[in-house]
């Protein structure tokens, strides 16, 4: 039985430097096959996501949304019951973020590219590939493998994303969201917040009783917001804690919650399921 | 002007010399007329200690209560008048007090400040005690100017440092040095040819970073050349990403301006506006004349202001890792700008940055600047 070649996305603005990282790629691991290249972050979601491949490059810094935020949105939307892709970041120039890799164990490349550095993570990549697929034939065995792997995966993100320099810093805290509705400013009480959602450019503020848009992303709000009260479930989504009724898993495994007053249930991610388990 | 904030740390080390100058006080009145070394200590260290305690705290409280609505400044010095009035009552009350003191101890009794029987020998007396006092004053006090002074020039040091620093930091922007040199090492095997262009732009663009302050003046035409050498760069990386136009009168070529004063403003359009675009877009730098001044615009299709603060949010958050944080990276080349400007031309020269307000978008910074030609 031969296995299939192993499969990489390369997620890199700068042309010239993602056919640098194909060609390096290509002298030191032949049998990989870069499926895709993309130039933003956007773009490397959606062909990562379609193509499903084992590896994903990502540069930090890129227009739209930057590598760190994709991996969080793969990670998110990816296929539950599959393997997560085994994410490299690549970045030129980045303190804390190096810092925060290296604390959350998360490969990573330097530009210019270092050949010998390359091979010890291609090699350390072959490794951990090869133990995804040494797994057993009995599905129950599989299916726990692919499991633990992907909460290592999701462990490693998480800390990622709260580490230092990477995570906002935390700033005074709002009291009062200034909403505006034509020439009306309403001042809505934070308790009084039921959730916030990300939509395009705007917050949606939703109340028991009705709901705002302010003009604010998500990443804006979070360090205004204490974050034992509210919770995020999801990239595009923070709820106020004290106001989740219950978590309820469907027949496909995704976790859902559902808020006191309202009638709406909302969708969390799996990066942060690990939030919901019983005491 | 000179504080004595050090006051509350020496206190007891400013009470130690009063004593030192007390006992050569002492010694000089010994020898000069023949009193008994032992009385003339004693009585000399007590009333000069009293007299020194009555004006410090004069000065200290009479300081805080004259400067109490400003929270900084030299809130422990009143100012000479004042001083010297405090110096005075200080010095009647050390005198008086000191002398019954040492005399009560002692079971002496000699003539007392305010029982001499005549207003001569009480002035005298009085001057015994004042010129000590007035003599001692000045010596903390221009102490204390000297140490405030030492303590401002190194303070100046620091910061003129800190700011070469930061100045340097962002002219040769670690995240741009190590992404060029990455496309550059690609080209060496792609493109030999190309690699080589890309690596004189690179030297062109270093040289004249990093010789810019060393230069007051140069042409409007160097000016360009160096930013097309920036931008030659920046397009190797970007691709079809950026385009760039410029745009300079023959009749301009020749106008004088400081060196790489456009850089940072390109910068900014570069690394705010552009490569936060998906699409990118373009930058346009030019020159034109408005009567006796000259008008330099550096206009980009980018993100816009607006957005540009959320983008950098992003950009900081997937990589705060350029020392500082976009924002702030912005805002110092700005900062810079002005700086420059205000420096050389005072209010003949301003900075402005707006929204283009046209259809492509982006963000507009012109300079105003008076003409100089060579």
């Amino acid at each position: 039985m031969t296995r299939p070649a192993a499969t990489a996305v390369i997620a890199e603005d700068e042309p010239l430097l993602a056919t640098a990282l194909a060609q390096e790629l290509a002298q030191l691991w032949p049998e990989l096959k870069v499926v895709a290249t993309a130039r933003h972050g956007e773009a490397a979601v959606e062909r990562a996501l379609a193509l499903r491949p084992d590896l994903v490059f990502l540069d930090i810094r890129m227009p739209g949304s930057s590598g760190i935020e994709a991996a969080q949105a793969l990670s998110e939307d990816w296929e539950e019951g599959a393997p997560l892709p085994l994410i490299v970041f690549v970045t030129a120039y980045d303190q804390y973020a190096l810092q925060a890799f290296e604390h959350a164990a998360i490969d990573y490349v330097l530009k210019p590219i270092d050949a010998a550095r390359l091979a010890k993570t291609c090699a350390r990549l072959q490794t951990a590939l090869g133990a995804r697929r040494e797994v057993g034939p009995s599905p129950p065995a599989a299916v726990e493998a692919v499991e633990a792997a992907v909460e290592a995966t999701l462990g490693q993100l998480r800390n990622l994303l709260a580490a230092p320099g990477i995570a906002a810093a935390p700033g005074p805290k709002l009291s009062v969201i200034q909403a505006s509705m034509g020439a009306t400013i309403h001042m809505v009480p934070i308790s009084e917040v039921l959730y916030f959602e990300a939509a395009d450019k705007y917050l949606r503020v939703i109340t028991a009783a009705r709901e705002y848009l302010i003009r604010l992303s998500l990443r804006q709000l979070l360090p205004q917001l204490d974050e034992q009260s509210f919770w995020q479930v999801h990239r595009g989504t923070v709820v106020r804690a004290d106001a989740i009724a219950m978590a309820v898993r469907d027949d496909a495994g995704k976790l859902e919650i559902k808020l006191r007053g309202r009638p709406e249930s909302l969708p969390v991610s799996r990066l942060y399921a690990h939030r919901f388990k019983p005491m | 002007m000179p504080s004595q904030r050090r006051s509350a740390s020496s206190f007891l080390w400013r009470a130690l010399r009063v004593v030192g100058f007390a006992m050569l006080f002492a010694v000089a009145l010994t020898v000069t007329r023949g009193q008994n070394l032992g009385y003339t200590l004693i009585y000399s260290i007590c009333i000069a200690l009293i007299c020194w305690f009555c004006i410090d705290m004069g000065r200290f409280a009479m300081g805080r209560w004259m400067h109490r609505d400003s929270p900084v400044g030299d809130r422990d010095w009143p100012g000479w008048p004042w001083m010297l009035v405090i110096i005075l009552i200080g010095s009647a009350i050390g005198f008086g007090a000191g002398t019954a003191l040492v005399d009560r101890l002692l079971g002496q009794r000699s003539s007392n400040l305010f029982d001499t029987g005549s207003l001569r020998e009480s002035l005298t007396l009085l001057l015994f005690a004042l010129l000590p006092a007035i003599a001692i004053t000045y010596f903390f006090y221009t102490r204390g100017v000297v140490a405030d002074r030492e303590a401002l020039a190194q303070a100046a040091q620091r910061q003129a440092a800190e700011s070469r620093l930061k100045l340097l930091e962002a002219q040769l922007e670690p995240h741009m040095l190590f992404n060029t040199l990455a496309n550059l090492r690609a080209l060496i095997t792609l493109d030999p040819l190309r690699a080589q262009t890309m690596l004189d732009q690179l030297i062109a663009f270093l040289r004249s970073t990093l010789t810019a302050s060393r230069f007051a003046q140069q042409s409007l035409r160097a000016e360009f050349d160096r930013l097309a050498d920036y931008l030659a760069l920046i397009q190797v990386r970007m691709a079809d990403r950026l385009s760039v136009r410029f745009d300079l009168p023959e009749a301009l070529a020749e106008a004088q301006v400081p060196p790489l004063l456009l850089q940072p403003l390109v910068e900014n359009s570069i690394k705010h506006g552009l490569e936060a675009a998906v699409d990118g877009g373009a930058v346009h730098i030019g020159a034109a004349r408005d009567g006796d001044f000259l008008l330099l615009r550096v206009r980009d299709t980018g993100v816009g202001l607006a957005e540009a603060a959320d983008t950098t949010d992003a950009a900081k958050r997937g990589d705060a890792g350029d020392g500082m944080g976009a924002t702030s990276a912005t805002a110092f080349g700005l900062a810079q700008v002005r700086e420059r400007l205000a420096t050389l031309y005072g209010d003949q020269a301003s900075l402005t940055l707006v929204p283009a307000g046209d259809a492509a978008g982006g963000t507009l910074a012109v300079i105003r600047l008076p003409l100089v030609r060579a």
